[in-house]
């Protein structure tokens, strides 16, 4: 499906083939958005330097060729006049002008739109170099927020933002991944499998055209999308200098909440998240206060939301007393599978009794030989 | 006049038999070999010519040829050294032509005349058992080693003319002086020394049990080598053949061998080794690592840190229990019958999961990538090491080797029972038929096998290896079938916590 005008994909073709010199412009100080946000013939002036003149030339011809590049790569395409094209972004006076997707678009409608309810949305951002309790994290946050109908909108990075994406999957698939490249160019890689399994549950939206690898630039460039298409931004674990604190800069600018999720003073994972809460982001510790940023106060979302949100899994009630006994010691926070063992006898049978419980969804393995009380719903 | 001596060449960890034919006859003196002989071989004309002299013979002015029969197999090593000077004064007539037929000779000569030791002695001995002979000639100081071959007669000489006076039937040699098993009497490190740690401590168990082959994961210096090092004082002693075979590849390797080798060898080679040096290689084959640790444990400490080529090179040896390297025309096989003891750091900083790590999760990938693939399939424990304890520090020890050792026994004991013989296949070499054969699960732990593998815990391939540690543990337990809790055991024992599964499922 698509729905865009020439001017609009004439200027799409044209970011894409400024690329380059876009990067030049950047690294030389200028501010990308005051850039985006030119005319296609002052950004031709600003950036193209002597070649502009024969850019332009080639320009007109563009429009025809996006449209059967979207089409041969089975993507959608809505142009800024279209009423596909999610309203919020029009807050952003650089938003991109054509929106491509890959998946369905009625389902993009569906997680970010403007229906009679305008759906919530919450981009879950932060570091690639998480930490294995930073990706829990991340993973919580998106399925409690998924499974209350909130739609996840990330980046599909490597660490936080791909974490927050399995986590919507794992619960409903209510996620939009903004990617900096074209919307059927899987990347990073690695990703590959979280991709396919977003564009036939959530959404994948780009603003870049088909095919087209990313320059740095577009990273930044994707965080202006992610922070204007949710209602909240909520960041997990960001270092001092960091493209999520861009993403939030961008956020207070469009007038959106921004949440954090503390860390220990000492970790440099939190340095961005603890200062971000310094100066007044909303504290994020699971789900629940996540939603209370999005949805507010409002009752029924509310109540919708609690009462899928994640807990601990529910002990079954005639577990073996032996069984019973380790899980309540893993409640008490022995997460060290060593010190669960009593005598030079038990060993054995800690073992075999944490796999047991593991098995039964009830805990889980995290690296280093530790151990913690799974939550979420069972099964 | 013509003579002939058989001495034998090491091939491999094996001794190939060598005639060597001496000719003297008039003509322009000189001195050649001829036989495919290599560089040291060639060079022990100078040796022989001055041995000679200074043994008071003089050497004959005549033309001299010396072959090296077979033609076509490469000879190398100064052990012919005796048997070219004990031809060349047999076919001059210093010494009986006669007795040289019934024994092999074997040494290394010195400019006075004097022999010295060589390497690779039992191998020779044992070739020359094999090929009819009576008797050995050979340096004093290996006659205890050449005298482990039962129905070989031993003759130790210091010198060429105590070698004379063999041949000639004066005497019987010089004893070598009796040297006390030194190797032996060295105290093997001791379970006892290890405090906490109980979980490590039980698959150290379960792995001398089942032979399993061992990955323990944790951060630097929490005892991962201490506890690997102790891994041989729980395994059952050596059977008679298979001390006698470490001892022959010892010799061969060119290590001192006092008498027959009693402990199970332990190898830590370091994470620089080439992918020869581990298993083998050289112009003419020399055994590597991997050989040396034949029926003991080889341990390789940060196996990620290990070169690609140096981790592939070890696939077939895991696989079959033998390498052979081919070299020109030469090929050679090593047996390889080891345990593989390994350690790794979670992550290249090694502190994965506590707040210090720095590593991303990428990096993490990257570093377990490196770990991924056959090597790890033939893995059958993963254990995760985690800093003791304080309170454990100052406990006293969980275990100890002799207590360890019995269980182990008494677990193997019935593995042989089951396969019929003594000392066939301990649980580890099980192939998925035998496996099948003789791993019965009982209602229960079907039940949780099928669970296992429907939530996805378990893959195809970690299956038969699950059921190779469970009925392990089940023989430890002395358990007919194999249980839930045993098999919930084993399940946890292959350690891979959610997020290594996933990536291990993406690089796939």
């Amino acid at each position: 499906m698509i729905q865009a005008c020439d001017p609009c994909l004439r200027r799409t073709a044209l970011l894409g083939l400024l690329a380059g010199r876009i990067e030049i412009a950047r690294r030389g100080g200028g501010q990308l958005r005051d850039v985006l946000a030119l005319p296609d013939d002052e950004l031709l002036a600003a950036v193209a330097g002597n070649k502009a003149r024969g850019l332009a030339a080639t320009v007109p011809a563009l429009a025809a060729a996006q449209r059967d590049a979207a089409r041969r790569a089975g993507l959608a395409a809505f142009c800024r006049h279209s009423d596909r094209y999610p309203a919020r972004l029009r807050d952003d006076r650089a938003a991109p002008a054509v929106l491509f997707v890959a998946g369905r678009p009625e389902r993009l409608a569906e997680l970010v739109g403007e229906g009679e309810a305008r759906p919530p949305a919450a981009a879950v951002v932060g570091t690639r170099r998480a930490s294995p309790e930073g990706l829990e994290v991340a993973r919580l946050l998106g399925r409690g927020l998924s499974a209350a109908g909130v739609a996840v909108v990330s980046g599909m990075a490597l660490g936080i933002d791909g974490a927050a994406h399995d986590g919507a999957l794992e619960a409903g698939g209510a996620t939009v991944a903004v990617l900096a490249g074209g919307a059927d160019v899987p990347y990073p890689l690695r990703r590959r499998r979280t991709y396919e399994q977003i564009v036939s549950r959530g959404a994948v939206v780009a603003e870049m055209p088909p095919g087209f690898h990313a320059h740095p630039w577009c990273f930044l460039a994707r965080n202006r999308i992610i922070a204007a298409l949710a209602d909240a931004t909520i960041v997990v674990e960001a270092a001092a200098r960091s493209g999520s604190l861009v993403t939030t800069e961008l956020a207070l600018e469009l007038g959106r909440d921004v949440g954090a999720v503390p860390g220990s003073a000492l970790s440099w994972r939190a340095e961005g998240v603890n200062a971000l809460l310094r100066d007044g982001a909303a504290l994020i510790r699971d789900a629940r206060d996540a939603l209370d940023l999005v949805v507010g106060l409002d009752a029924a979302a509310r109540a919708a939301a609690e009462a899928r949100a994640a807990g601990p899994v529910p002990a079954p009630p005639d577990l073996d007393p032996e069984l019973a006994e380790l899980l309540e010691a893993v409640e008490a926070g022995r997460d060290d599978v060593e010190s669960l063992v009593g005598g030079p006898g038990a060993a054995a049978s800690v073992q075999a009794g944490l796999m047991e419980l593991e098995l039964m969804g009830l805990v889980r393995r995290l690296p280093g030989g530790r151990v913690v009380r799974a939550t979420g719903q069972a099964g | 006049m013509l003579a002939c001596v058989t001495t034998f060449t090491l091939h491999g960890v094996e001794s190939r038999r060598v005639a060597v034919e001496v000719d003297v006859r008039s003509g322009l003196p000189g001195f050649t070999i001829v036989g495919l002989a290599d560089r040291s071989v060639r060079e022990s004309r100078e040796r022989v010519r001055a041995a000679i002299q200074n043994s008071g013979w003089s050497m004959p002015p005549s033309r001299i040829t010396v072959n090296l029969a077979p033609a076509h197999l490469r000879k190398e090593g100064p052990g012919f050294d005796l048997a070219v000077a004990c031809g060349l004064l047999a076919a001059v007539g210093q010494v009986p032509a006669g007795r040289l037929r019934s024994v092999a000779i074997y040494g290394e000569l010195a400019l006075s005349g004097e022999l010295r030791p060589c390497r690779g002695v039992l191998a020779v001995a044992e070739g020359a058992a094999a090929a009819g002979l009576d008797g050995i000639v050979l340096p004093t100081e290996c006659a205890p080693e050449a005298a482990l071959v039962e129905g070989l007669g031993v003759f130790g000489a210091r010198d060429l003319r105590e070698v004379a006076a063999i041949l000639r039937g004066e005497t019987d040699g010089t004893a070598a002086p009796a040297r006390a098993p030194s190797a032996s009497s060295a105290e093997a490190p001791d379970l006892s020394d290890v405090r906490g740690h109980r979980l490590p401590l039980r698959a150290l168990t379960i792995a001398a049990a089942g032979g399993h082959n061992m990955l323990m994961s944790g951060p630097p210096g929490v005892g991962k080598t201490m506890l690997a090092r102790r891994l041989p004082s729980i395994l059952p002693p050596l059977t008679r053949t298979e001390a006698i075979e470490v001892t022959r590849i010892q010799s061969v390797a060119g290590r001192p061998v006092a008498g027959l080798i009693t402990q199970r060898p332990f190898r830590a080679p370091h994470h620089s080794i080439s992918a020869s040096g581990l298993v083998g290689g050289g112009a003419s084959p020399a055994p590597g690592e991997a050989t040396l640790a034949h029926h003991g444990v080889l341990f390789l400490d940060e196996l990620a840190e290990f070169s690609r080529s140096a981790l592939e090179a070890l696939r077939q040896p895991l696989e079959d229990g033998r390498v052979t390297i081919v070299r020109g025309q030469q090929a050679a096989v090593f047996p390889t019958g080891f345990q593989l003891v390994a350690s790794t750091n979670p992550c290249p900083c090694g502190h994965l999961g506590t707040p210090r790590c720095r590593c991303a999760e990428s990096d993490v990938a990257r570093y377990r990538r490196r770990l991924s693939g056959p090597l790890l399939d033939r893995i059958d424990l993963l254990v995760e090491v985690r800093r003791p304890a304080p309170e454990d520090l100052a406990a006293g020890p969980v275990t100890s080797s002799a207590a360890e050792r019995e269980r182990v026994l008494e677990a193997r004991e019935r593995q042989a029972a089951r396969a019929g013989r003594a000392g066939a296949g301990c649980n580890a070499r099980l192939d998925s038929a035998g496996l099948r054969r003789v791993v019965q699960l009982d209602d229960r732990a079907d039940t949780v096998l099928r669970n296992a593998y429907a939530r996805g815990a378990l893959s195809p391939r970690g299956h038969d290896r699950v059921l190779r540690v469970a009925r392990t543990i089940a023989d430890l337990d002395g358990a007919e079938r194999v249980g839930a809790a045993h098999l919930l055991e084993a399940l946890a024992l292959r350690c891979e916590p959610v997020q290594c599964s996933e990536v291990d499922g993406e690089a796939a």
